[in-house]
């Protein structure tokens, strides 16, 4: 073999130019930063709820000395994150296809029940029937819904501004894998505000 | 993807090429100061981590200093209480969080990862430069604390309720946890970035079998970052909430618990442990291969090995309080489960032994620091099999023998291959090499002092002196062992001060470094030192584990990329097959700007609710600005090109 | 007749009690607990350290056949012999560590039942809660006046069982006599108990072993293992309340005491001073030291401390108390006339 140092090499060619430039699905790069990151705020999450029986552990009333969390807003709300797999399924299966009206439509519907899940949050805070500075229990109380309703916010954003965007001339086929892997996440949060909601208004009433 | 006829020549005529001239056009990072925050390639990224993390090294290693001096004799008065606390609580906080994660993952990580792949540039490069900036804030943040005496004095994990709003007041404890969340925060982001470089931009042939050790190890550790960061940032987020709005998670009085913040810290705090030492194991298996001049023996063992550390690792937590009077089962359950990562560990030292003692050893300079990572780490992994066993770590628990076990493991795990791994890499970071002497002068004097000063401490602990004491009686019988131990210290700042000079000397007057001095098998060895922006001329394929090594003279590179954008190849994750092409997202100001805001936030937040709504607009404004497109090379829509589901 | 009083400068008089080694270190055990843990630590000590020559064997063996060439040879990719024979040398070596650990948990869980398992149907009970920076101690009875408080300072019959139950009044401290046995820590909102039992008559000295703030380093305690009657005869001294003072020195100290800061936070039972912030001070007189095993009970030390407390325990919970040289006099008088 010749010197390691200085080889001389006669390479061949592996041609990629037929490659497409955009990729749906998995094989997005994205969609794997996203699946990283649901992994993240998916184990904050679990940590959380693991904390919320851990401290259930710790007392003998559950609620202490407090009613549960009123059930009505948080039940409408459920119901919208429920129904609003519908728009994010849509998008999802849009995308692939190249469908930009279909995605923007999508989009534009998502955002409503994105917009009313929001706002039905703020009614839910008010509901709790506790305040966080009561004891351990209403402090995590207070902190799960807090939590993910920080992650509302988040995605409410993102889907408006690709909402936005889906206006512009920018909508290209990385911009609508971008909208598929938004539903993606957003299906991350239904499943997580479900689970929330499990804990403070059901566990709170059978534990 | 059929393989054509040769196409180019020798990588020697690169040079001259065209091709070369345009990528390093299209591939080029802005100049100037304010090109300077728009950097997005990760070679100068990665050199940022690595240099800002060794001031970090040096800064902790004074207080260290420091510390040793006030204990040098009893009820010395060099410190009070008060600056002591804050002394070792910041020592111990800048080595961990500002120095071993960001030096051995985030700083070796990002610049070797790309380049041992075969890709041009690391995945979201603009993550990982957000992740930087991140990084320096948090350590601004710790260093302004401590430098206008609002320096954290809790100790590094910061147990409650010492930390709580009752014992701790004003914002002493807030700054550390909200340094927290920054260099949290950093690392999450440079595991995203990493573990996406490895599983979708490996060069073509390189399978999972055909990776890298260092490459599997940096994957296992991005994955435990994934999962371990989230708990102390649970952690320090809970107890900012305790301190600043009155929640009560850990304040027993209204039902919360004290255990729980140890239980959500050391879940995080022992894996971190192994996201410092992981590195160190990939540095020294590459390096023991390159030096034994044999491919490694147990290439299969080690992997199995090192992803079976990053599992186990999470499951030992619970052996960081066993004072604290938990049910014997569990205690037992967690003395097997310590016992138990021995193996792993052991498997890759065992493994390392054979493939020096089958191969040929040239004991070049990185090489020596992997001797003294065998015999260092070696100590305190035995010290560390003692700690498992519930009944002796009752006695030695919070003593200075477990101080010394830690520094064993840490400074032989992570400090030991650091030096290894800067010397092996610094002549293709720099094009250059290290002067060998001097590096042999560092070596001795460190390794001389550091078992002085640390190899002490255990008799120190045995004899009964616990930790994070300011003084100590003149009748504890413990000053002459102090006094030993101190002594270490001058040895240590010999051995850096030594290395400082060899770095500055050899940067203006080294040998110059060609591709590849040390004859070593992977892709980084192809390019020239320092790698030009674009990293390769063409994207490698690869045929075996030890591509320089074994490869064909006419093994295929990649063609049909475009040179006039910077577009990238995207592989699969096993088997990497070619996919589809990628685009990088070139040089940005956002990355800068987005961290300038998000700390605007972090920092207010100690100080005010109000940061909260006051500081999201503004980190909203500068995130939009990040991702919007701007459409440089349109993609086109699925239906017009084929694409693959 | 004004006298006047050596103040001790130093933290330490040469009057301090000289501490033998033996009496605060792992490895000169006083309890069997403490013995059962060192023997265990020397068992694995030499396991691991037979461990550690071998493998510093087999590195210097590895290592001896370097030779630093000009140029480095051609590498070694195939080499089924070598791999041959380096599998069974891993193999085996595996298996000796699997072995081995085995070895070393079964010895420590057999080790850790031993010090656990101390039964008695007659133990002392001692409850400890820890403050900053200072130990609580009282030996709790279901009669409140059988009820012994005092602080910093434990006595126990040798060859009694001990159990020890925790507590903390603010921040997690840690029980740690190493000559005794493993440190347990004392935990607020939570009570474990753990036992002792000591073998060897003496004075065992134990420090706080988890950072508890800024006296953390001052929060030391001592074991007084003594003959059962005489543990007895100082336990029915305890639980006497105050000594009348019987000169008038005295008796102007009790004044003193009784008319300053000292009784918001200090217990003198048989006087009005009640409080439970600081330690009880009924016997002080009766303890070797003060203020956590920092200073010897000696009248220029207690003065010393009294008048400011801050100079030797910096940030302690004391504040100062600037008394008139007659009237700090008498009051030291008074606390020494407490035995």
């Amino acid at each position: 073999m010749d010197s390691l140092i200085e080889p001389i090499r006669r390479p061949r060619a592996l041609d990629v130019s037929g490659l497409p430039s955009v990729a749906f699905g998995h094989r997005n790069t994205t969609w794997l930063a996203n699946v990283f990151y649901m992994a993240i705020e998916g184990m904050m999450f679990a940590l959380m709820f693991a904390t919320y029986f851990y401290l259930r552990t710790r007392s003998t009333n559950w609620p202490p000395g407090h009613l549960p969390p009123a059930f009505t807003y948080g039940a409408v709300n459920a119901a919208i994150f429920v129904l609003s797999i519908a728009p994010a399924w849509w998008i999802r299966k849009s995308a692939p296809e190249g469908d930009r009206r279909a995605v923007r439509n999508g989009l534009l519907v998502l955002s409503v029940f994105a917009l009313a899940a929001t706002a039905l949050r703020v009614f839910e805070f008010t509901a709790l029937n506790c305040r966080w500075t009561d004891d351990a229990y209403s402090s995590t109380v207070w902190v799960l819904i807090g939590m993910h309703s920080g992650h509302l916010a988040t995605e409410l954003i993102e889907t408006l501004v690709l909402l936005a965007i889906s206006f512009t001339r920018k909508m290209e086929g990385t911009r609508l894998a971008d909208a598929a892997i938004n539903s993606d996440y957003w299906y991350f949060v239904v499943v997580t505000g479900l689970i929330v909601d499990l804990l403070i208004y059901g566990t709170t009433r059978f534990l | 993807m059929a393989v054509a006829e040769p196409i180019v020549a020798n990588d020697q005529d690169a040079g001259q090429s065209g091709l070369a001239r345009r990528l390093a056009h299209t591939w080029r990072q802005p100049k100037g100061f304010l090109g300077w925050f728009c950097n997005t390639h990760h070679t100068d990224i990665g050199i940022r981590f690595m240099v800002t993390a060794f001031i970090f090294l040096l800064l902790g290693g004074v207080l260290a200093a420091m510390i040793r001096l006030q204990l040098i004799r009893p009820e010395n008065s060099l410190m009070g209480p008060d600056l002591y606390n804050q002394v070792f609580t910041m020592h111990g906080s800048t080595m961990i969080f500002l120095f071993a994660v960001p030096m051995m993952f985030q700083g070796f990580g990002v610049y070797i990862v790309p380049l041992m792949c075969g890709a041009r540039n690391i995945a979201f490069p603009r993550l990982n430069a957000f992740s930087y900036y991140l990084y320096v804030g948090g350590a601004l943040v710790l260093w302004g604390g401590f430098l206008t005496n609002t320096g954290p004095d809790v100790g590094w994990f910061a147990y409650v309720p010492l930390s709580g709003p009752a014992y701790s007041p004003g914002h002493r404890a807030d700054i550390w946890s909200q340094m927290i969340t920054f260099t949290e925060v950093s690392a999450l982001g440079v595991a995203i970035c990493i573990a996406t470089t490895i599983l979708r931009h490996r060069a073509p042939g390189m399978t999972l079998n055909r990776m890298p050790i260092l490459l599997w190890e940096k994957l296992v550790i991005s994955i435990a970052v994934i999962f371990a960061m989230p708990a102390v940032m649970i952690a320090s987020g809970l107890l900012l909430l305790d301190r600043l709005v009155g929640t009560h998670f850990f304040n027993p009085a209204e039902g919360g618990d004290v255990l729980l913040y140890q239980h959500l810290f050391w879940f995080f705090g022992h894996p971190e442990v192994y996201i410092i030492f992981l590195p160190g194991a990939a540095i020294i298996s590459t390096l023991v291969e390159c030096f034994s001049r044999r491919r490694i023996f147990g290439y299969t063992p080690i992997v199995v090995s090192v992803v079976a550390t990053g599992f186990i690792g999470f499951s030992v937590w619970v052996h960081h309080m066993f004072a604290t009077g938990l049910p014997q089962l569990s205690e037992s359950f967690f003395t097997a489960a310590s016992l138990m990562i021995v193996i792993p560990t052991g498997t890759q030292f065992f493994c390392w032994v054979a493939t020096i003692w089958y191969g040929r050893l040239q004991l070049r300079l990185p090489m020596l620091w992997c001797f003294g990572f065998f015999f260092v780490f070696l100590i305190g992994g035995l010290s560390g099999v003692m700690l498992a066993s519930v009944p002796v770590d009752l006695q030695v628990h919070d003593t200075y023998f477990v101080v010394a076990h830690f520094h064993y493991v840490l400074i032989g795990g992570a400090l030991f291959p650091m030096f290894a791994g800067i010397y092996f890499w610094f002549p293709k970071m720099t094009g250059r090499m290290a002067s060998a002497k001097l590096g042999a002068w560092h070596f001795w004097l460190f390794f001389f002092g550091f078992n002085i000063t640390f190899f002490t401490l255990h008799f120190l602990g045995l004899r009964g002196m616990p930790r994070r004491i300011y003084t100590y009686g003149p009748d504890m019988h413990w000053q002459g062992l102090n006094i030993l131990a101190s002594t270490g210290v001058i040895f240590m700042t010999a051995g850096l001060l030594v290395f400082l000079a060899n770095v500055y000397r050899s940067m203006h007057t080294g040998e110059i470094a060609g591709n590849n001095p040390w004859e070593d098998a992977g892709l980084e060895w192809s390019v020239s030192s320092p790698p030009p922006p674009y990293n390769f001329l063409h994207v490698p394929t690869v045929s075996g584990r030890d591509p320089l090594w074994e490869d064909p003279p006419d093994q295929p590179v990649v063609v049909g990329l475009r040179d006039d954008i910077r577009e990238t190849l995207v592989t699969h994750s096993l088997d990497a097959d070619p996919q589809h092409k990628d685009e990088d997202p070139g040089p940005s100001i956002w990355p800068f700007l987005a961290a300038v805001t998000v700390s605007a936030a972090f920092v207010g937040s100690i100080f005010t609710a109000w940061a909260i709504p006051i500081g999201a607009p503004p980190v909203i404004a500068t995130l939009i600005g990040w991702l919007w497109p701007r459409g440089q090379s349109p993609t086109p829509l699925p239906n017009e090109v084929p694409w693959i589901h | 007749m004004n006298r006047e009083f050596v103040f001790v400068p130093a933290r330490f008089s040469a009057q301090a009690m000289p501490l033998n080694p033996g009496h605060h270190s792992v490895l000169h055990p006083a309890a069997s607990q403490a013995g059962n843990i060192e023997w265990l630590y020397w068992v694995i000590f030499w396991i691991l350290f037979a461990v550690f020559v071998l493998m510093v064997a087999a590195f210097a063996r590895a290592g001896a056949k370097s030779r630093v060439l000009d140029d480095a040879p051609l590498p070694i990719i195939e080499d089924d012999d070598g791999d041959r024979r380096a599998g069974w040398a891993v193999g085996s070596a595996l298996a000796i560590t699997v072995i081995t650990l085995f070895v070393v948990l079964v010895l420590s869980v057999i080790t850790g039942k031993r010090v656990e398992g101390l039964t008695s149907k007659n133990p002392i009970t001692i409850q400890i809660t820890g403050h900053q920076w200072w130990w609580e101690i009282s030996y709790p009875n279901s009669q409140a006046d059988q009820t012994v408080t005092t602080a910093n300072e434990i006595h126990v019959p040798v060859g009694t069982p001990v159990v020890v139950l925790t507590n903390s009044a603010d921040v997690i401290h840690s029980f740690w006599a190493p000559s005794i046995t493993g440190k347990r820590d004392l935990l607020p909102g939570y009570s474990s108990a753990f036992s002792f039992q000591v073998d060897r008559e003496g004075t065992y000295r134990g420090q706080c072993a988890e950072f508890c703030g800024l006296q953390h380093a001052h929060m030391g305690f001592s074991i007084i293992a003594e003959p059962v009657d005489k543990f007895q005869s100082w336990r029915q001294q305890q639980l006497k309340p105050a000594i009348e003072p019987a000169a008038s020195e005295s008796s102007r100290g009790r004044e003193v005491f009784l008319t300053h800061a000292c009784v918001m936070c200090h217990t003198i039972r048989g006087t009005d001073a009640g409080s439970r912030v600081g330690p009880d001070l009924t016997h002080i007189a009766s303890r070797n030291m003060i203020a956590a095993e920092t200073l010897p009970n000696t009248a220029g030390a207690l003065a010393g401390w009294v008048v400011d407390p801050q100079r030797i325990k910096p940030g302690t919970q004391m504040s100062p108390n600037p008394l008139a040289p007659d009237e700090l006099q008498a009051l030291v008088v008074y606390l020494q006339s407490l035995q």
